[in-house]
């Protein structure tokens, strides 16, 4: 199975373009959730580095982490301990071979899979592993909670993530990301319209599915120090955030892409280069509103958490899917 | 059929970075970060007092009911997705089997409510 040379060339072209944008979009969100948070607390926030508005804020951060020590603690399990991060990030960068920015099927997505969003939401479980081994393997009292209940939050969201996503696929009867946004295209308004139950649970779903607040209790600092990373350190720690702020940036794409039309926009045809800017512009908005919910709404507690999901979350994703399945079949 | 093997290549290609990434990018700051691990630093943090008892405590149970319900909803999405692309096809006796089994899941999260998984202690 020897694959051709311009297959390897593009894979070359992609790996490297995935290596430099997932520090990019570390830098931007964390610099951005940073200003908004300040200004939404009337803070200024990062203000001198890089001389003006503190926009060198985080390259200094990622200077900083360079030169911190790498401590693993004595009681810890070594090598879960050391692997943890390496595998957050395998999920990571996994999950970016699905999502689509522009219809060409060379460069506007790195593979469009025939199972994509079924790859999306089956991959992305990968990263609770991490964060369990995270968890167990520091082998401190904080941590181990912390990594219980991020494995009991992540594999209740998972859930509602999954159901409400089926709706979609009924509608557009195909699981390819690129299938899924030219269905919304070829009807001309985007998914989220008939969607909208969905839509919102997938939201609710992915905050939670990210830890961030208000469903932040894995790392809830105010009761577990930082949960599952409490003893990380330099590099290592660095890596959990990097996930996290990449993954919200994946899933924010992976809800464009289903729910609001992907590189669709009325009057501007898909095949233009505009395509990645429109994509861009709504995962802006998303990523705006997962920042202010951050400053809007307290922490749940634990049962809450659980029993939203459990039910609420569930049976309103199922009840939306035969809603679904029944129109979709009598009209 | 090399063509076929594209798409594998490519996933297994961005899950092996993903883990490159970290064993490359803390193979070089292995260069220029100190490493200096003192009998303080090591221990278990536990706000600044000695630790007490194990890292590895006994923890709610309740997690464990949590997983296995998990995992018959998880296994029903991975039938449901099949029907849901070919619904259109398979017409109303597709959507009234694949409710029926929806419902017959639906049971087990009734059962398990009624149980009191949730309530909290």
């Amino acid at each position: 199975m020897i694959l051709g040379l311009v297959f390897w060339f593009e894979l070359a072209i992609k790996l490297a373009a995935a290596a430099a944008v997932v520090p990019l979009i570390g830098m931007v969100i964390g610099y951005g959730e940073m200003k908004l948070s300040a200004h939404m607390q009337s803070r200024v926030g990062p203000y001198f580095a890089g001389g003006r508005f503190g926009w060198a804020q985080l390259i200094a951060d990622g200077i900083k982490f360079i030169q911190k020590e790498d401590i693993v603690p004595q009681e810890a399990d070594r090598p879960v301990f050391k692997w943890a991060p390496a595998l957050v990030m395998l999920g990571t960068m996994a999950l970016l071979v699905v999502i689509p920015f522009h219809p060409s099927s060379d460069y506007g997505i790195v593979s469009d899979l025939d199972v994509g969003i079924f790859y999306a939401l089956a991959i992305s479980s990968v990263s609770t592993i991490g964060v369990l081994m995270a968890g167990w393997s520091s082998a401190n009292k904080y941590s181990l909670m912390g990594g219980l209940r991020a494995a009991g939050q992540l594999i209740a969201y998972e859930l509602p993530l999954v159901l409400a996503t089926v709706g979609v696929v009924i509608q557009a009867g195909t699981m390819s990301m690129q299938g899924i946004v030219s269905a919304q295209v070829a009807q001309s308004w985007p998914f989220v319209l008939t969607q909208f139950v969905g839509f919102a649970i997938f939201m609710i779903a992915t905050l939670a599915e990210l830890t961030r607040l208000p469903f932040d209790m894995p790392i809830a600092e105010s009761e577990l120090v930082m949960g599952y990373v409490t003893e990380y350190s330099g590099f290592r720690f660095l890596f959990f955030f990097l996930a996290e702020f990449t993954n919200m940036f994946t899933m924010s794409v992976i809800a464009v892409t289903l729910f609001l039309g992907g590189y669709g926009f009325w009057g501007i045809n898909p095949d233009s280069l505009l395509s990645p800017l429109i994509v861009f512009a709504k995962v802006g908005v998303l990523l705006f509103f997962m920042i202010w919910l951050r400053w809007t709404l307290p922490r749940l507690r634990e049962d809450q958490l659980q029993t939203l999901a459990w039910k609420w979350l569930i049976p309103l994703a199922i009840a939306n899917l035969i809603v679904t399945a029944v129109l979709k079949v009598v009209i | 059929m090399s063509e076929y093997f594209q798409d594998y290549v490519a996933v297994a290609a961005f899950a092996g970075f993903g883990v490159l990434l970290v064993v490359l990018t803390l193979g070089i700051t292995y260069l220029v970060r100190p490493s200096n691990p003192t009998q303080e630093k090591i221990t278990t943090y536990e706000c600044g007092v000695d630790a007490v008892g194990e890292g590895w405590n006994q923890t709610f149970i309740r997690y464990y009911v949590f997983g296995l319900l998990f995992v018959l909803f998880d296994v029903e999405a991975v039938f449901i997705f099949p029907w849901a692309i070919s619904a259109e096809q398979l017409g109303l006796p597709g959507a009234i089997a694949i409710i029926v089994f929806i419902l017959t899941l639906l049971e087990g999260l009734l059962y398990a409510v009624r149980k009191g998984v949730l309530k909290w202690e």
